[in-house]
C-alpha cells in the first residue's frame, strides 16, 4: 500500500542521508521525496511516499523514523483529509501543425506554457500525481522530449473529517 | 546531564599553572577537558596523523589510556569495559584505516546496545572530499551502525557535541555514538561566543521512561489472573539496574524466568524459579515454557530470531506483554497485546507498586520442573573420548565460585559458557550476542577487567576467534592485567564446523585448522605463563592452578572436536521442534 508520510527534522547536514539510508537499510522502497525549509529555518520537512506490504511494516517504518535523534515529528497522512501536489515540466514536440491541438488538450489541466521553441514547447503543469499522469498520457502520442517530476509534497487540511486512529502506541 | 555553569566556562580559559607564557586552548585541549567533566577514568585508543593533537592535549593533561595493539582490540576492550561498569566506553581512533578499524566494534555495540562514544580522527576540513592522506568518510560508513554520529565543523560546538554524544550513548536504548573530529577543529582555538552553546539541545530525542498507567494496571491484571506465566528476561534489565525487580517481581507471582543469551546474569543462575536460556542453544525447558505458556513478559528483549525460532509457530498460546525503553522494539516480531514504552526498572517497579493479587502458579511450576528434571543439559563424557568443552566450562564454574566475570566471542564455546556458566551476579557475562563477533571475547576481557580489578576475569574463546585479536596479549605483558584466557581448542571454526556436519552433508568446507601456533609458547613469547590441558584429570589440577593465579594466564584447552552443541532449534523450526533434547 502506498502511504504519504511527512517528517519533521532538526536542519542539519547529513540528515537526508540518514533517513533515506534509514529506509535503505530496512528495505522499504521509496517512490518519491521531497524536501525543502519549513516557516522555521532550522527544521526542514520531508514529504515521502512510500510502498510498504502492511500495518505492521507501516508501524515499524513510523517508530525507526521517530527514533532518529533529528527527526522531530513523523506523520502518516494518508488517511486524513490532505492536499497532494506536484509539479512536472514537460518538453513536448509541437510544430506549428499541431500545436493548437496540443494547446487545446493542454487547457483544461491548466497547465503554463513556460518554453517556446520553433518545433517544441515546454508545459509545467501542477496538481496530484494522478493528474499529472493523465497529462503525460495525453501528450505522450505527440512525442515527449523531455520530462521532470518534483514528487509528492502534501499538506494536511485544515478541516478534518473523520479522525483516523493513531498507530504509535506513545 | 551536565550543563556548564559562567563560572566552568572561565575555567576552561584558565592557563594551566605550569605555562609560563599565555596559552590558549585548543579543540584538542576543550576535548579532554570535557572527557574529565564526564569523569571518564579510561580511554582506549590508538594513536595516528589526523588524532596527533588529541594525543598531544592527553600528553598535557592525563586520562588513563589504553594503547591497544589494533583498533579493533581497542573498541571491544571498551565494550567490555562499558557492559561491566555500565559507564560509557570511551574510544579514539585516528582517520581513514584506524576509522575504519572500529567499524565492527560500532556494529558489535549497536546491536547489543552498548554505550559508546567513539572519536574518529578526520583531516581537515580543508581538504575533506578530496581524497586526502588517510582520509575515509566515516560518517557515511557508521552512519547506519551508530545511534547518532556528528562531524564536528565549529571548535566551538566541541563541548555541545561531546555532552550530546555522552547523553545519547548512555541515555534510552543504549549505544554507540561516533564524533568525527576534523584535524583543523582539534588545534583550531576554542574561542567560546555568547552563542556558544555546552547544553544537551536535542529536541527530536526524548526517550520515554515513564511506563503508562493504564497499560501497568492492564499488565498487572494479566500477571494476577495468568496460570501459565512466563517471564523473558532479556539485557535491558541490565542497563537499568532492575536485576532487583525482576527478581522481586518473580517470586512475589511465582513466575519463572528465562533468559535471552544478552539477559544472563539478571537473575541468579541457581534460582528455583529460573529455567535456563531460551532459543536455539536454549533448554528444553524454556524452550516448551514459551511455547505452552499463556502469558509471557518480556522485559529488555527484542525477540531476536535466534531467540524466538520460527516466528509463525512462536508463543502460540500466549499473550504477551514487552516492556522496552525503545518503541521500535514492541510489535516489530511478535504481536503484542499489552505493549508498555519504559525503563525496566521503572515498569517493574510500578508492576509491583500494584500490588495485584497473586495467580496460582503452582501446577505450572510443577510441569516445569518435571521437564528440567526429564530434560536436563547434558553430554556424555569418557576417559576415552577426551577432554570435552561443556567439562571445561563446568570447572571454571566450580573453581570460580559462579562469581567470575566470563567473556566470550561467538560460537560453540560461547553456546557452551551460556548453558553451563551460571551466573551468581548481573554485569558478569560479556559476549557478543547481535552481531556475533569473533575476536570479541579476549578483548573485552581487557575491558572488564579495568572496569573491576578485583574481579575474577575468564575469557572463554575458541581457538578460531582468538587468533583474530590475540595482538592484544601484549597488554596483558605490559600491564600485567590478570585475565585468564580459557581456549577451547577444537581445532576448529566448532560452530562452522557443527553445521556443516549437520547441514552439509559433512563436507568441512575450511573450517577446520589443523595448523594452529604452540599456544603455551605463543603466551611465553608475551611473557605469560601457559598451560596445555588434554585430559579432564589434567584440567582439574591445572585449571584449578590456573585460575587462582593472579597473574594473566593463557590455558589451551584441547577438547574434542566433534563435540556438537546441543540442545538445538533447526533453523526455520519452532522452537517446541527442538532436537538433542535426551541422550540416544
Amino acid at each position: 500500500m502506498k502511504r504519504i508520510i511527512t517528517v519533521s527534522v532538526v536542519n542539519q547536514s547529513g540528515v537526508l542521508n540518514r533517513v533515506t539510508g534509514l529506509l535503505m537499510k530496512r528495505q522499504f522502497n521509496i517512490e518519491s521525496i521531497t524536501v525543502g525549509h519549513t516557516e522555521q529555518p532550522q527544521i526542514s520537512k520531508m514529504t515521502f511516499v512510500v510502498n510498504v506490504e502492511d500495518e505492521q511494516k507501516l508501524e515499524q517504518l513510523l517508530k525507526q523514523l521517530q527514533k532518529q535523534v533529528d527527526v522531530l515529528k513523523v506523520n502518516d497522512i494518508t488517511e486524513k483529509s490532505i492536499v497532494v501536489r506536484e509539479l512536472a515540466l514537460v518538453k513536448v514536440v509541437a510544430p506549428p501543425t499541431v500545436r493548437a491541438e496540443i494547446n487545446s488538450i493542454v487547457e483544461p489541466f491548466r497547465a503554463a506554457t513556460i518554453d517556446t521553441g520553433k518545433n517544441v514547447v515546454t508545459f509545467q503543469v501542477t496538481g496530484n500525481p494522478e493528474k499529472i499522469d493523465a497529462f503525460i498520457d495525453l501528450l505522450k502520442p505527440y512525442g515527449i522530449k523531455d520530462l521532470t517530476r518534483t514528487g509528492v509534497t502534501a499538506f494536511v487540511r485544515e478541516t478534518q473529517k473523520v479522525h483516523t486512529p493513531q498507530l504509535s502506541i506513545l | 546531564m551536565m550543563k556548564m555553569t559562567v563560572e566552568e566556562t572561565e575555567q576552561l580559559h584558565e592557563e594551566p599553572e605550569t605555562s609560563a607564557a599565555p596559552q590558549q586552548l585548543d579543540g584538542a585541549d576543550v576535548l579532554i577537558q570535557t572527557l574529565k567533566k564526564h569523569q571518564v577514568e579510561v580511554v582506549f585508543g590508538y594513536p595516528g596523523g589526523a588524532v596527533l593533537p588529541i594525543y598531544d592535549a592527553l600528553h598535557k593533561n592525563p586520562i588513563r589510556h589504553i594503547l591497544a595493539r589494533h583498533e579493533q582490540g581497542a573498541i571491544h576492550a571498551a565494550e567490555g569495559y562499558a557492559r561491566v561498569s555500565g559507564k560509557v566506553g570511551v574510544v579514539i581512533a585516528t582517520s581513514g584505516p584506524g576509522a575504519t578499524n572500529v567499524v565492527t566494534g560500532i556494529a558489535d555495540a549497536m546491536m547489543d546496545s552498548i554505550p559508546l562514544v567513539v572519536f574518529t580522527g578526520q583531516v581537515a576540513t580543508t581538504v575533506i572530499g578530496t581524497d586526502a592522506f588517510q582520509e575515509a568518510d566515516i560518517i557515511g560508513i557508521t552512519q547506519p551502525i551508530t545511534k547518532h554520529n556528528y562531524q564536528v565543523k565549529d571548535v566551538a560546538d566541541l563541548p555541545r557535541i561531546i555532552n550530546e554524544a555522552f547523553h545519547i550513548a548512555s541515555t534510552g536504548r543504549p549505544g554507540p555514538v561516533v564524533v568525527d573530529i576534523p584535524k583543523n577543529m582539534a588545534t583550531g582555538i576554542f574561542i567560546p561566543t555568547d552563542e556558544t552553546s555546552y547544553e544537551v539541545n536535542l529536541p527530536g530525542y526524548q526517550p520515554t521512561t515513564t511506563p503508562n498507567f493504564l497499560q501497568i494496571q492492564k499488565a498487572a491484571l494479566a500477571i494476577s489472573t495468568a496460570k501459565q506465566p512466563l517471564i523473558l528476561a532479556g539485557a535491558g534489565i541490565l542497563f537499568s539496574k532492575a536485576s532487583d525487580q525482576l527478581v522481586q517481581l518473580a517470586e512475589k507471582y511465582q513466575i519463572p524466568v528465562t533468559n535471552t543469551l544478552l539477559g544472563l546474569g539478571t537473575i541468579e543462575g541457581n534460582h528455583p524459579l529460573f529455567i535456563g536460556m531460551a532459543g536455539m542453544h536454549g533448554t528444553y525447558t524454556a524452550n516448551m515454557a514459551i511455547q505452552t505458556c499463556d502469558l509471557l513478559i518480556n522485559v529488555g528483549a527484542r525477540f531476536d530470531d535466534r531467540l524466538t525460532g520460527n516466528l509463525a509457530h512462536f508463543a502460540p498460546n500466549a499473550k504477551v506483554i514487552h516492556i522496552d525503553i525503545d518503541p521500535a522494539e514492541i510489535g516489530k516480531n511478535v504481536p503484542t497485546e499489552i505493549p508498555i514504552v519504559a525503563d525496566a526498572k521503572e515498569a517493574l517497579q510500578a508492576l509491583l507498586d500494584q500490588n495485584a493479587p497473586n495467580g496460582n502458579t503452582a501446577a505450572w511450576l510443577e510441569s516445569l520442573q518435571i521437564n528440567q528434571r526429564e530434560y536436563p543439559l547434558f553430554y556424555e563424557a569418557s576417559e576415552e573420548k577426551g577432554l570435552l568443552p561443556q567439562q571445561v566450562v563446568e570447572l571454571i564454574h566450580e573453581y570460580t565460585n559462579g562469581d567470575a566475570v566470563v567473556t566470550t566471542d561467538v560460537g560453540q564455546h560461547q553456546m557452551w559458557a551460556a548453558q553451563y556458566y551460571k551466573f551468581n551476579h548481573p554485569h558478569n557475562w560479556v559476549t557478543s550476542g547481535g552481531l556475533g563477533t569473533m575476536g570479541f571475547g579476549f578483548p573485552a576481557a581487557i575491558g572488564a577487567q579495568l572496569a573491576k580489578p578485583e574481579a575474577k576475569v575468564v575469557s572463554i574463546v575458541g581457538d578460531a576467534g582468538f587468533q583474530m585479536t590475540l595482538q592484544e596479549l601484549s597488554l596483558l605483558q605490559e600491564m600485567r592485567i590478570p585475565v585468564k584466557i580459557v581456549i577451547l581448542n577444537n581445532q576448529a571454526l566448532g560452530m562452522v564446523r557443527q553445521w556443516q556436519e549437520t547441514f552439509h552433508g559433512e563436507r568441512y568446507s575450511h573450517s577446520l585448522i589443523p595448523v594452529q601456533p604452540d599456544f603455551v609458547k605463543l603466551a611465553a613469547a608475551y611473557d605469560l605463563k601457559g598451560y596445555k590441558i588434554e585430559t579432564f584429570e589434567d584440567a582439574k589440577v591445572q585449571l584449578k592452578e590456573a585460575l587462582a593465579s593472579d597473574e594473566p594466564v593463557l590455558i589451551d584447552c584441547r577438547v574434542v572436536q566433534k563435540e556438537k552443541v546441543y540442545p538445538m532449534v533447526v533453523p526455520g523450526t519452532a522452537l517446541h521442534e527442538m532436537i538433542g533434547v535426551k541422550p540416544e
